[in-house]
């Protein structure tokens, strides 16, 4: 069954509609991949299902309830996390404060602690500048943290936004290696991604979206495959 | 980091000026303020201030330093010259600086300015010439200039053994000086008067007594400077209890200080305190909403307002007045009802960011004031004629009447709203505020209820200005909508940036520096404003994280400064290559 499902959404932006009855579904233990050019309506739709934007129609559903009129932070709550686009870590706070800011709904001081932990033996380097005020990191090591952060809310599903935007090729592919670990713990990941020819690589589905509509669906290495994506997206 | 880029590659350029323009430059900086301040008036006012009785006026001091200082920075900018040739820069500035101030002398004395700008009168050449006649006063200024400047570089020269106790010395003659009123009155009592007729005379403070006071705090600050090595080796070696000790030795000086001293300087002193008390309470408030919550306010005079008006209305003996309850009464309510006004004004501004939520909140806080005014409100709360008869606050047979009395009041209310905002601050509340001051959007992908905090930031920021309004009430025992303007919110604002904005310490700093410095010195009054700017204008230069920043801005700091100074040694790679 899947984890979480987009049915039918419409979204619009005064008179621009953005999202045109997209539909989607992340099932469990798997890494779905959002590709699509620019303003194609990727990062509208992780809104949508972080409920920042209101469908006019359809809905998203986690885990079978709906989440209609559910609050943005109340979704975080159920374990929907969305690591935004562009890293957006707390530039002036150190990297252990970043990570502590991610528990920030979570009481048990305990389990958080652990969470710390496992997210250090995940990214090394965060360990090395656990003190270290996180605006001197460097791009690469931001992104590191933005998605340490988010795992420390413990998501039962994360939403990554363009994690290797603007980064080293070589960077990309170790940012891409821990999303493949997460998945492994069994975390399922909706990454929306501008790089399609990693993304698909490392996805177990892909949908390719444009103007605001999927228009192709299919396995990872399928869509890899497909002349169209081929001609569009992987040049 | 562009700034920082920027920034650097300037000063680098500016380090590069050859030394005679410095010198200039120098010279014509700090001379232009003497001149200036002879412009606008300030001069002539100083004139009238003596810091030592008939002999040394505040007008001739500021004169003397203009030159004194234009060595002294000369010299300190010119780090990578010879010693001769420092010396010579800070004479040569300062003989630009007295060349100048002479030059303002010969203009007031050979052409009609008057006309044109109204300060320039015959009391200020009088100033300017020492009343001798003006070829005289040409040539004692010149000089004069120069050898303050000289001074000026010898000082920055001097082993800092010396510098240090000498800097001290001349620091306390001059504060004991300036405010040698206010001492005298606190020597009134009848053992002290032997003390207070060795050190002044009634129009001021005596050589003798300026030398006396000179003498004491450079040989203290020399004994302390030579104690210090022990003191600190002392510190850091200190057992955990040793170290408790000393901390609850200086926590009982400084209680004794703050409860022993009103008590003893008087009324005048009391009402200064508490007016920065009362500051330091909305100080405090609007530190959660901006310091913390990054939430811009310039309203915040109506939750001021809000505290007096309740408190005014609950205990007043007017016939306007809902009820004759006693202050203490009263102040729980004006805290209970300034907070959900805080709340109610949070709501429509909730979706407005930066800078239009700064347009925003000015214009909710002036509807406040203007509905406090008019006429369709007059029948509640008493119009332009405000509310009189306010009791004063009592406690068994026991009334609060004098200034010195109420400021212990605010310092109560101030040390308990100190521990809430303290522990405010290192709470999971005050860790969301810090998360959407930094980013809103990531904030709520955290999972924080941006609706929420924001309007707890609002109502809890007002409470505290609304115990501020409460005091202020009893206070003036009576009410007029024309207290409550938008200056006060720009003076809080004022204040926070000049203490460091999001720091608890840094609330009693601005406070004293902006509201208890103006109040002590109430003649220059009308230059306040002028005072303000330019505080403000220095301190964003200067030193833009504030008096007293708090941890992370101070954090924060030190990497600019680091990057800075690493592109700056880059550029001077590149100059010497």
């Amino acid at each position: 069954m899947a984890v979480l499902e987009a049915d039918n959404l419409h979204v619009f932006y005064g008179n621009i509609h953005a999202l045109r009855g997209l539909s989607l579904e992340v099932g469990k233990d798997e890494i779905v991949t959002l590709i699509g050019a620019n303003g194609a309506g990727k990062t509208t739709t992780l809104n949508t299902i972080s409920s920042i934007l209101a469908p006019a129609e359809g809905e998203v559903r986690f885990e079978g309830d709906a989440l209609t009129d559910v609050p943005p932070h109340d979704v975080v709550g159920r374990g929907i996390v969305q690591v935004p686009e562009g890293r957006r870590i707390f530039g002036r706070l150190t990297v252990g404060e970043n990570l502590r800011m991610g528990a920030f709904l979570r009481t048990g001081k305990r389990e958080v602690r652990q969470s710390e932990e496992h997210v250090l033996t995940m990214f090394p380097v965060l360990r090395e500048r656990i003190r270290q005020v996180a605006g001197t990191l460097s791009g690469g090591e931001q992104q590191m943290l933005a998605m340490a952060r988010g795992l420390m809310s413990k998501p039962r599903v994360l939403l990554l936004d363009e994690p290797s935007m603007g980064l080293a090729p070589m960077l990309v592919e170790t940012i891409f290696e821990a999303v493949l670990a997460i998945r492994n713990e069994g975390v399922p990941v909706l990454l929306v991604e501008q790089n399609a020819f990693m993304a698909l690589q490392i996805a177990d589905r892909g949908y390719v979206v444009e103007t605001g509509e999927i228009v192709l669906e299919g396995p990872g290495r399928e869509l890899l495959e497909n002349d169209e994506v081929k001609r569009a997206y992987l040049g | 980091m562009t700034f920082t880029v920027v920034a650097a590659s300037y000063r680098h350029r500016e380090r590069q000026r050859s030394a005679p323009y410095r010198t200039v430059m120098a010279g014509v900086t700090f001379g232009g303020v003497a001149v200036f301040l002879g412009f606008v008036g300030i001069l002539t006012m100083f004139g009238q201030r003596e810091v030592i009785a008939e002999t040394l006026s505040l007008a001739h001091l500021t004169i003397a330093m203009s030159a004194f200082f234009a060595g002294l920075w000369v010299t300190h900018a010119s780090s990578r010259t010879g010693l001769a040739a420092r010396v010579a820069q800070g004479l040569g500035a300062g003989t630009v600086a007295g060349a100048l101030i002479a030059l303002l002398a010969l203009s007031i004395h050979l052409f009609k300015l008057r006309r044109v700008f109204i300060a320039l009168k015959k009391d200020l050449l009088d100033i300017l010439t020492f009343e001798q006649s003006i070829g005289a006063a040409v040539a004692v200024l010149v000089i004069g200039g120069a050898l303050c400047g000289l001074l000026g570089a010898a000082l920055y020269l001097m082993p800092r053994k010396l510098r240090r106790p000498l800097v001290v010395g001349l620091t306390w003659a001059f504060f004991v000086g300036l405010f040698q009123e206010l001492i005298q009155l606190m020597l009134q009592y009848e053992f002290l008067m032997k003390f207070r007729e060795l050190f002044f005379t009634w129009d001021g403070l005596k050589p003798q007594g300026a030398l006396i006071v000179f003498a004491a705090a450079a040989v203290t600050a020399a004994a302390w400077q030579a104690y210090r090595p022990r003191y600190d080796s002392f510190r850091e070696n200190a057992t955990p209890g040793q170290a408790r000790m000393l901390l609850g030795f200086k926590i009982l000086i400084g209680l004794v200080l703050i409860i022993g001293f009103p008590a003893f300087a008087g009324n005048f002193i009391g009402q200064v305190l508490m007016l920065v008390g009362l500051y330091v309470l909305m100080g405090m408030g609007l530190n959660l909403e901006l310091g913390l919550a990054g939430l811009l306010d310039l309203g915040f005079v109506a939750f001021f307002a809000v505290g007096a008006y309740t408190t005014a209305l609950l205990t007043s003996n007017a016939d306007i007045a809902i009820a004759n309850m006693s202050f203490w009464q009263a102040l729980p309510i004006a805290v209970v009802l300034s907070v959900v006004i805080g709340v109610l004004f949070g709501i429509p501004v909730l979706k407005v960011r930066g800078d239009y939520l700064a347009v925003a909140t000015l214009g909710l806080g002036e509807i406040v004031r203007v509905l406090v005014l008019s006429d369709f409100a007059a029948p509640v709360l008493g119009g332009a004629q405000g509310v009189l008869g306010i009791p004063r606050p009592s406690i068994g047979g026991f009334e609060f009447n004098d200034p010195v009395d109420l400021f212990y009041i605010t310092l109560v209310a101030s040390a308990v709203a100190a521990y809430f905002a303290w522990r405010l601050e290192n709470s999971r509340l005050g860790r969301a505020w810090t998360a959407i001051r930094d980013d809103e959007d990531v904030a709520q992908a955290l999972g924080i209820n941006l609706v929420n905090v924001k309007l707890l930031a609002y109502g809890l920021g007002a409470g505290f200005a609304g115990v501020a309004g409460a005091i202020f009430a009893v206070m003036l025992a009576s009410i007029f909508p024309h207290s409550f303007q938008l200056l006060i919110s720009i003076n809080v604002l004022a204040l926070l940036i000049v203490g460091g904005m999001g720091s608890l310490p840094g609330v009693v700093v601005g406070a004293a520096a902006l509201i208890g410095l103006p109040e002590l010195l109430r003649e220059f009054g009308e230059y306040r404003f002028l005072f303000y700017g330019l505080v403000i204008v220095v301190m964003m230069r200067l030193k833009a994280e504030g008096l007293w920043p708090s941890a992370a801005r101070r954090r924060e700091r030190m990497l600019e400064e680091e990057s800075r100074a690493a592109i700056e040694a880059e550029l001077r790679g590149g100059a010497s290559r």
